[in-house]
């Protein structure tokens, strides 16, 4: 029927219409998105070898910390289109917190965890009123503004946060639980114990991502003007992810404090939320999987690079800059991405 | 035909769907619109011509309150509607397609129609599954038909050709039910058999809605709309049938004149 239309206006109407040209058609497509739905399992799975192919189990346990500091961002980022850099204060606001709970009030550890992600929630509630007023580079930079000033609001409580030293002696040897006693001190039952607490992140990240407002957040993204008029409460929606993503992020932090038993002012420094940034875009923003990849990366190529130049961050930094120009989709994003491409 | 359009209601003279009560619109010093009054009735099509630069679109932003006023009022079914939120529009059973195509467009087409649809409701469940809500679905797919896209629900939006993410759109806006759908102009940049097909789709969904359309080419509308209303220069030049319309003194001097 169009072969014989002459369109003067519509030019551009034609060459979408070329068939096959839907991506993840075919086995491949069937694989993936068989894939897609066990997301949660495959990922576990994925989780509760890896300490056998990491370089050694404390790494394989930063990693694991740092891929839920990612996935928490990449709920704002990947999946709600806002940048923000201010994530910093989330992964901090929950290392102080739990880091706090134990040295101050000598809580239990599993306290410690819920008083910490209390904390970054909140923090996460005063910044996300404010920033989400502002659109694009202004939210960014608002977010920015904010962490800083938390971070300074920590940095002058010494007497709480240990200030510039950091909070030192967050000594969680044992965690006793009704029936059993886990022993932290050795690396694997402590990676596991973090594994338990960030799988059920993960599932309820996903449960999230599926349900009609993980929906939402993706109109949002897509196209805010179009979401508001369709009757999305846009504002209120973003502050909600929002929220959730650094309840997320406050939770990576106070397993952090846990497991390195130390709380560095850095935690809250801008350069940690820049990390967020980089390792969502190395693994792939957007993508459940690539925040774990983002992080491995991230992790093993400053674990590499520091014993080989104490200028790791100048490789790293040239590495980042080639990702966003030759693979902006990540590395999990490409894969992805060219596995929808094979279409066998 | 779709389920679950508002069944057509009887034109009898009904009080106005909308209302705008002395509509003013001013950047800095340029008034782009000022004092305009017209009653919109219920049922129909009713498009809003003019010459290019008449405040046309600035008169469909203001009455979809994609852009508060600078002075007068709104009325949506007698009810002051001015000056709310765009969102709170759309939940009245406002809806309305962009002149700029405007929808999500790396989700797919059924996708889309499927959000638009989910909107409607004030809540957005947190942790239930999307698959949970099965009639939003079918849904979307009863309306992707009714535009024209069945067969391209699986396609991402962005692989649509430019007529079928306009029709996308206005199944887009129709998602949420409207009783009152606003299109800023929906044949622009189409092709004829487009803006043919596109024009058959209008005169469809009248039959469900009442309809206000901007329209730029003044004779694609004059067959299908029961009233039009004139803008020029920011004001409210004239109204009435297309009839009124094409014997108004003035229309014919700065519109008429000119295509004729």
């Amino acid at each position: 029927m169009s072969a014989q239309t002459t369109t003067p206006v519509g030019a551009a109407a034609s060459p979408a219409a070329s068939p096959a040209a839907r991506p993840g058609a075919g086995r491949t497509g069937r694989w993936l998105a068989l894939a897609s739905r066990h997301r949660v399992a495959l990922t576990l799975a994925f989780l509760v070898v890896f300490p056998w192919i990491a370089p050694y189990q404390a790494l394989a346990a930063n990693i694991l910390v740092l891929g839920l500091y990612a996935l928490g961002f990449n709920l704002l980022f990947g999946y709600t289109g806002l940048l923000s850099f201010g994530h910093a204060a989330f992964l901090g606001g929950g290392a102080y917190g739990s880091g706090i709970a134990i040295v101050h009030y000598g809580l239990h550890p599993v306290l410690a965890l819920v008083a910490g992600t209390l904390l970054a929630t909140l923090i996460a509630v005063a910044m996300g009123a404010l920033a989400i007023r502002t659109r694009g580079i202004y939210f960014a930079m608002t977010t920015l503004a904010l962490s800083m000033c938390v971070y300074y609001a920590f940095y002058q409580a010494e007497s709480f946060t240990g200030g510039e030293n950091g909070l030192r002696g967050i000594n969680v040897p044992s965690l006793s639980l009704p029936g059993f006693r886990l022993d932290l001190l050795n690396p694997t039952v402590k990676y596991y114990a973090v594994l338990a607490v960030v799988g059920l992140a993960v599932w309820l990240f996903s449960r999230l991502l599926s349900s009609p407002f993980g929906a939402a957040l993706e109109a949002i993204r897509e196209n805010e003007n179009r979401a508001q008029a369709c009757g999305y409460d846009v504002r209120r929606m973003k502050l909600v992810a929002f929220v959730i993503s650094g309840a997320l992020c406050g939770l990576a932090g106070a397993l952090q404090a846990i497991h390195l038993s130390i709380v560095p002012i850095e935690t809250m420094h801008y350069s940690t939320s820049g990390q967020a940034v980089m390792m969502a875009l190395l693994g792939g923003m957007g993508t459940f999987f690539g925040p774990f990849v983002g992080a491995a990366t991230f992790s093993l190529l400053q674990d590499g690079l520091t014993t080989l130049t104490s200028h790791w961050q100048l490789f790293v930094g040239a590495i980042f800059i080639a990702f966003v120009l030759f693979l902006p989709l990540g590395i999990w994003g490409e894969v992805l991405a060219r596995l929808r491409r094979a279409g066998w | 035909m779709v389920s679950g359009i508002p069944v057509p209601r009887a034109p009898v003279a009904a009080p106005p769907i909308l209302s705008a009560q002395g509509l003013g619109k001013a950047f800095g010093k340029f008034r782009a619109l000022s004092g305009v009054t017209v009653d919109f009735p219920e049922g129909g099509i009713t498009a809003i011509i003019g010459p290019n630069g008449a405040g046309k679109s600035t008169f469909f932003n203001l009455i979809s309150g994609a852009v508060p006023p600078s002075e007068g009022r709104v009325l949506f079914r007698g009810r002051d509607i001015t000056g709310l939120p765009p969102h709170r529009f759309a939940r009245m059973g406002i809806a309305k397609s962009f002149q700029i195509t405007n929808v999500f467009p790396h989700l797919t087409v059924r996708e889309n129609v499927r959000v638009a649809a989910q909107a409607r409701n004030v809540r957005v469940p947190l942790f239930r599954d999307r698959s949970a809500f099965p009639e939003l679905t079918e849904r979307a797919e009863a309306l992707l038909g009714a535009v024209g896209l069945g067969h391209r629900l699986d396609r991402l939006a962005r692989e649509l050709a430019h007529g079928e993410q306009r029709a996308l759109e206005i199944a887009v806006a129709l998602a949420a039910e409207p009783s009152l759908l606003l299109l800023d102009e929906p044949t622009a940049g189409m092709s004829p058999e487009e803006t043919r097909a596109m024009m058959d789709l209008v005169q469809r969904l009248a039959e469900t809605c009442t309809l206000i359309l901007v329209e730029h080419k003044m004779k694609l509308v004059m067959g299908l709309c029961r009233r039009l209303v004139v803008l020029h220069q920011g004001q409210l030049l004239a109204e009435g049938t297309p009839d009124d319309i094409r014997a108004h003194p003035e229309v014919r001097r700065v519109y008429l004149g000119k295509s004729a």
